[in-house]
């Protein structure tokens, strides 16, 4: 539990943050102080929901892809993750 | 990407995929495994374990794992999400397309195999109420996948409410990462709950023991129930509710939890028929309607991780050919019962929502633009609630809940099963 | 047969069976004769064919002689739909109007002459039209793949989402709308299937594919099509696209064909169809021809296979034997009117539809000549026997 845990660097909206290598984007985000990743159609900010790929509430932009699930996606070093705050 | 011939799918052929690495799934592997059967087996996650295993297999289980694993007649599709499926019209085979979501720009996989196993699980049922939406309110499963995927929980202040065994198993894995656990808060009354504890198996009141050690010091509050949550873009305060009381509790995080529902979309797809409870039906031998397809675990019917794992062991002896043993299965369907029983829910949590409440979180449906009209299908043309991306996943269960819409209307047959890269459905 | 007398007490003057976009919008057109009306539809309005349909407002042009009805039908009712678009922001707003315009892609030198010409015939007719060359084009459409050698535009074609409207025009009409199944009717009486008896001075069927039943065969048949939706990608595209490849197919009478064309909707999903398998009235996804008809789309828009794909279904058009809808008064059922078989055009020549068969029910002057559109056309030819 206390042992150091492989981390890698992840860029979030431009910015690079070192995160766990177990971490999923949903975490990633967390961790560089995003409260909500996206806004709701009558822009509420939301972020991740259900956290098992069912309620599309955590779609981000990765690596040039839209709507990609946040909680099911693993951090991979170098990943550009962009959010729509 | 702008090349126009078409690409072609990777294939793979086995005797037996079996799509879900929960314990449904583990436990009907290893005897397919050494009876000699090449299976392929799909789970959408990295790794092995479903929800209720998130923190990690049993060690038993965990061995059995690993020595799948290294089977030669298995090949692994892990972080794959099956995007459509058909039975093929010449051999009853059937076919399934996966794609994987890390990476979009892969060519799709079909799997094809003469038997099914469909062990695809559960997923939470959640229950909406003014400020549900806020940012910082979770599934409690969900919390529980977050915090093992690396949500910085340390020091946060957390609320777990809702219903049912699995908050504790949530509150556990929040504890271990540092969460600090303010309240457990189980709607079902303190009689219920003596009564399900008075009715526990000696097994089952071992476990839920130790689960109770290792929760020691937590306030746990039967008889409450989360009424509303406010705060300014994330959730800052909630209001409990007994009923008879209401008061506020300042927190960061709250995870919801108000039991299970089938997953099965897949099953329906396919052709499979359902329960009246939505659940996949299946007989004894756990065969479904379709030759070749079987079914095990939570989709077939909720019921905890014994069930399923009866029903993953008998769903591998039916496939063998051989009369597995029911004795277990009774059992453990004897307890789902007694946990469905004492755990339902009660009707102040159905009308927690007012009519500016959110329903249809990925259109912003209100409760009350829904009430104008008189089925979902009405609904979903008029306002397009479960036109979005969830596509009725989360909405679809509240109006049948709050509404009384039928489920069956929500559970559109869908292609693709889940949102997908185009040109995977463009390949051969 | 002697007439039965007429009821006293009615539900309605005019009784309306089918609440899709046809009956909505005749249901319309008739409260505005001042006259009442009730909707009988079993499902939800606009649930049908229209719920189904692109939503695409478009004229038709006149190039080919034999097209000129269908254009002149058009280009009435779309004169129509502006006036309502135009009458309230409100409408606009609820309708989901956009002016996105059509874009029709030529890919080859044929196609282009052809563009060409399409574009010559729109101006002198005073219609907005110009001819985009490839820079031009991919300007505009950024996402068309780069080896297209121009497109016609007409700016003034738009979009519209059609389950919204029909609702809007039924409540505009303050149509009593009858949850329920037309199983019978004689022109004075309609009998639904909770057992329930509306009476009305006259009954007007738009119920699509289903008014073959009271039909002779092969009067209507169906076209199954095919639409696929993606999510939200705002900004990719800003006009419908429709190729003009389908001079190539229009031989191709028995086979299943796909034909590129796309929508952008509001939000930026992107509607992508189509298909035309005819005489399948089946709502089964056929994945073979959904493959090929998003190929086809992969093949005009190569950046498309990127986009998240959400959803994909299918639609039955009604169409009719000649092409042309049928517009008129039933050809054996007394004081019943024919509204029906659209197939493709039936969301554009919805108001003029409305607008002409109030006219020859009420027996007003007709704006256009409704001879095209006669129901008793398909029996000139040959004595028919009316179902018993």
């Amino acid at each position: 539990m206390s042992s150091p845990q492989p981390e890698l660097q992840v860029f979030i909206n431009g910015r690079a943050l070192q995160v766990p290598a177990h971490c999923n984007v949903a975490a990633a985000l967390q961790r560089a102080g995003l409260s909500h990743s996206r806004r709701s159609e009558t822009g509420q900010p939301r972020a991740a929901f259900c956290g098992m790929g069912q309620c599309q509430e955590c779609r981000v932009r990765i690596d040039d892809h839209d709507h990609r699930l946040a909680c099911m996606t693993l951090v991979v070093d170098g990943m550009q993750i962009e959010t729509q705050t | 990407m702008s090349s126009t011939a078409p690409r072609e799918a990777q294939r793979l052929q086995a005797d037996v995929l079996i799509i879900g690495a929960g314990p449904a799934g583990i436990a009907a592997l290893l005897p397919l495994l050494e009876a000699g059967r090449r299976v392929i087996w799909v789970e959408q996650s990295a790794q092995a374990g479903g929800q209720i295993w998130r923190a990690g297999l049993p060690a038993h289980w965990r061995a059995q794992v690993d020595a799948a694993l290294k089977h030669a007649l298995l090949q692994r599709c892990f972080g794959h999400a099956v995007i459509d499926a058909h039975i093929e019209a010449t051999d009853q085979a059937v076919s399934l397309r996966l794609y994987q979501p890390a990476h979009p720009n892969r060519v799709s996989v079909q799997v094809q195999a003469p038997q099914l196993l469909l062990a695809t699980g559960g997923r939470e049922r959640f229950l909406p109420f003014p400020g549900w939406t806020l940012p910082g309110i979770t599934g409690a499963g969900g919390l529980q996948a977050l915090v093992k995927q690396g949500w910085p929980i340390a020091g946060q202040r957390v609320v777990l409410a809702g219903s049912g065994p699995l908050l504790l198993a949530a509150a556990a894995t929040v504890r271990q990462a540092g969460g600090q656990i303010l309240l457990i808060a189980e709607q079902a009354s303190r009689a219920s709950l003596l009564r399900f504890a008075a009715g526990l198996p000696a097994a089952k009141a071992a476990q839920a023991a130790g689960l109770a050690w290792r929760l020691r010091g937590i306030p746990y509050r039967s008889g409450t129930w989360v009424q509303s949550a406010s705060g300014d873009g994330r959730l800052q305060s909630i209001q409990l509710s007994t009923g008879r009381a209401t008061w506020a509790l300042d927190c960061d995080v709250l995870g919801l939890g108000f039991g299970l529902l089938p997953n099965t979309e897949l099953a329906q797809m396919l052709g499979c028929q359902l329960t009246n409870d939505g659940a996949i039906a299946i007989d004894a031998s756990m065969a479904t309607n379709l030759p070749g397809v079987y079914a095990a675990g939570e989709c077939a019917g909720m019921g905890g991780v014994d069930k399923s794992v009866a029903e993953g062991t008998l769903a591998a002896q039916s496939m063998l050919g051989r009369a597995g043993a029911g004795r277990p299965r009774q059992g453990a369907l004897k307890f789902a019962d007694h946990l469905q029983r004492h755990f339902s829910l009660r009707p102040e949590v159905l009308k927690l929502a007012d009519t500016s409440t959110t329903v249809c979180r990925c259109e912003d449906v209100s409760l009350g633009q829904l009430k104008a009209h008189s089925d979902w299908r009405e609904a979903k043309l008029q306002t397009r609630c479960g036109m979005g991306a969830c596509q009725g996943r989360i909405c679809g269960p509240i109006c049948e809940s709050l509404l009384g819409w039928p489920a069956q209307q929500s559970r559109g047959l869908r292609t693709p099963l889940q949102a997908a890269p185009l040109h995977l459905l463009a390949e051969d | 047969m002697a007439a039965s007398p007429l009821p006293t007490r009615r539900h309605a003057d005019v009784i309306v069976i089918g609440g899709g976009i046809i009956g909505a919008a005749c249901a319309r057109e008739y409260a505005r004769q001042g006259l009442s009306v009730a909707v009988v539809e079993p499902g939800p309005i606009g649930g049908g064919a229209t719920a189904a349909s692109m939503g695409h407002l478009l004229t038709v042009d006149a190039l080919d002689p034999a097209d000129q009805t269908e254009s002149d039908f058009s280009r009435r009712s779309l004169q129509l739909w502006q006036d309502w678009l135009q009458a309230q922001e409100a409408h606009r707003e609820l309708a989901e109007y956009s002016r996105c315009g059509t874009l029709w892609l030529a890919a080859d030198a044929e196609e282009l002459a052809l563009a060409e010409r399409k574009c010559a015939w729109f101006r002198s007719q005073g219609l907005a039209a110009e001819m985009l060359h490839p820079e031009a084009l991919f300007d505009a459409e950024p996402l068309l793949r780069r080896d297209l050698l121009g497109a016609l535009r007409v700016p003034d074609d738009g979009r519209v989402y059609p389950p919204r409207v029909a609702a809007r025009w039924l409540q505009e009409a303050q149509a009593k709308v009858f949850r329920a199944r037309a199983v019978g009717f004689d022109g004075a009486s309609v009998r639904l299937d909770d057992g329930r008896e509306l009476w009305g001075a006259m009954t007007v069927i738009c119920t699509g594919l289903s008014a073959q039943q009271h039909l002779p065969a092969g009067w209507l048949l169906p076209k199954k099509g095919h639409l696929a939706i993606t999510q939200r990608h705002p900004g990719r595209v800003q006009h419908q696209l429709v190729e003009l490849g389908y001079l190539k197919r229009a031989h191709l009478v028995d086979q299943d064909t796909v034909s590129f064309n796309l929508q952008p909707r509001p939000g930026g999903q992107l509607l992508i169809g189509s298909s035309r398998q005819i005489g399948r009235e089946d709502r089964e996804l056929d994945p073979a021809l959904l493959k090929q008809m998003l190929r086809q789309a992969l093949h005009y828009m190569p950046g498309l296979g990127e986009l998240s794909l959400l959803r994909c279904w299918t639609g039955v058009r009604p169409a009719s034997r000649d092409g042309q809808p049928l517009i008129g008064a039933h050809p054996f059922l007394r004081r019943c009117w024919l509204a029906t078989g659209h197939e493709g055009l039936g969301i554009t020549t919805a108001l003029a539809t409305a607008e002409l068969l109030v006219q020859l029910s009420l027996g007003q002057p007709c704006s256009l000549d409704p001879h095209p559109f006669r129901p008793e056309r398909f029996s000139e030819s040959h004595h028919v026997v009316a179902p018993a």
